[in-house]
């Protein structure tokens, strides 16, 4: 078993790193490499750059800076944002990344995982999962999350899609549980653990992290392999240097930082 | 110097450039067989599967070239699994450098596939391809295929099952995790390759 992993992920807006409340109210976080480096140096396992703007807006994520973080970068790091075919995932490894994460594109079309398993092998294709509970209990998907205007529900069972992402060739899933999102209560991890039961490959938590103990959490009862957060990182109220001897310290293994 | 990156036609060769770069270096993208014949050091990256990484290699004529080769050669990832006799991911003959044959990692309850994340290296020995890389020393891996443990294992790890991490004999060498992810152990192995093995 690998190390259990801490991603760090960076909202990514006009060439800025952002940080919004329940995917709304987006202020200024810096500049991307800034952070990038910060991360890399705190001991950052991976970091994950969500260019929001880039599905709603219909247009695809802008390489430039992808090449400036690949530069400054020695841990891996994923981008997500408007990939929707081969060429642009290949356009965004090539640049310099070493995951592509997709999200919206993937609901709107499927075959779209399977293309990019074919192509560059399922260790490269993440599968981002936005999902809420809804009143009926079940957890349903929702799509266009990164501008609140354009959020639909495509009214599809979270589990269901979990179950055809892998089998279309998702090589990890970030499973982004919006209730939680931003309001640092914890991570979801009904959601989590169910998600857990089903899910073969690598399975990333994201959403409502803001202490020590919501990572913990994370890990022992949930049993994810990786932890995503972005605003208690942001702000410095959980640092990953204490995060990680803390976690050693309840004996989640994760690599010590250099 | 004249580093070469073979491209075969998938992956993040940005990532691997940058990593060079960082110690001095520059990688040239080849295509072609022509475009070995002066360089001192050799690059074989590479993700997906090794059917199609084995076809485009044949289609531009670097299969021979890669075999006659006389610099070090370094296999990354799917380029290391390609230094072998054989991969079962599609049952293709691989570029036999190295004896052996890449096979599934075996699956396991609760063992996620692929194997994805840091991983701990476990040498054998004291290789130069390791100088100054610690015992127990992460490594950045995403894979699902793996080489045995052979008698060119110089470092082993560990997911499900015991595979071979990192491989040198003479001047053919190759790491199945991603040495330009892996922080200071994956600079230091990359350092080493660029210095070359008197051994």
């Amino acid at each position: 078993m690998p190390a259990r992993r801490i991603m760090p992920c960076l909202d990514v807006r006009g060439g800025r790193v952002v940080k919004g409340v329940r995917f709304r109210a987006h202020v200024d976080c810096g500049a991307i490499e800034d952070l990038a480096r910060r991360y890399r140096d705190e001991g950052a396992d991976e970091l994950v750059f969500y260019d929001i703007g880039a599905s709603p807006a219909g247009r695809s994520v802008d390489l430039d800076w992808v090449g400036r973080v690949a530069r400054v970068l020695d841990i891996p790091f994923c981008v997500a944002g408007g990939i929707d075919s081969v060429a642009k995932a290949r356009a965004v490894l090539r640049a310099g990344a070493d995951k592509v994460s997709v999200n919206t594109p993937a609901l709107m079309r499927p075959d779209l995982i399977d293309e990019l398993a074919d192509a560059f092998g399922v260790q490269c294709v993440v599968v981002g999962i936005d999902s809420t509970r809804e009143a009926d209990g079940e957890w349903r998907l929702r799509s266009h999350t990164g501008d609140a205007e354009r959020m639909r529900a495509p009214g599809r069972r979270m589990l269901d899609w979990l179950l055809e992402v892998q089998a279309r060739g998702a090589g990890e899933v970030v499973l982004n549980c919006i209730d939680s999102d931003g309001v640092r209560r914890g991570y979801d991890l009904a959601q989590l653990a169910a998600a857990r039961a089903l899910c073969r490959v690598p399975l990333i938590a994201s959403g409502g992290a803001g202490t020590i103990a919501h990572f913990v959490d994370a890990f022992a009862r949930a049993d994810v392999d990786g932890a995503l957060a972005a605003g208690a990182f942001h702000d410095g109220s959980v640092r990953i240097p204490v995060l990680k001897r803390s976690l050693g310290l309840h004996g989640v293994e994760v690599r010590d930082a250099a | 110097m004249n580093v070469a990156i073979v491209d075969t036609g998938a992956g993040n060769i940005g990532a691997l450039q940058a990593a060079l770069q960082r110690l001095g270096a520059e990688g040239r993208l080849v295509t072609e067989a022509a475009a070995l014949a002066d360089a001192e050091r050799v690059l074989l990256p590479g993700v997906g599967a090794a059917g199609a990484a084995m076809a485009t290699l044949r289609a531009n004529g670097l299969t021979e070239a890669l075999r006659r080769l006389e610099v070090p050669l370094l296999g990354i990832c799917l380029g290391m699994q390609l230094l072998f006799e054989r991969s079962r991911e599609g049952e293709v003959e691989t570029l036999g450098l190295l004896p052996g044959t890449v096979a599934p990692l075996p699956p396991a309850p609760a063992l996620r596939l692929p194997h994805t994340g840091w991983s701990r290296l476990h040498r054998r020995g004291d290789d130069p391809l390791l100088e100054g890389v610690a015992d127990g020393a992460w490594a950045y891996f995403v894979h699902g295929y793996a080489a045995p443990v052979g008698a060119d294992c110089v470092a082993e790890a560990e997911h499900g099952e015991r595979f071979a991490a990192a491989v040198r004999r003479g001047r053919i060498a190759g790491t199945q995790f991603h040495p330009e992810r892996s922080g200071l152990a994956g600079a230091r192995i990359l350092q080493s390759f660029l210095k070359g093995w008197d051994r």
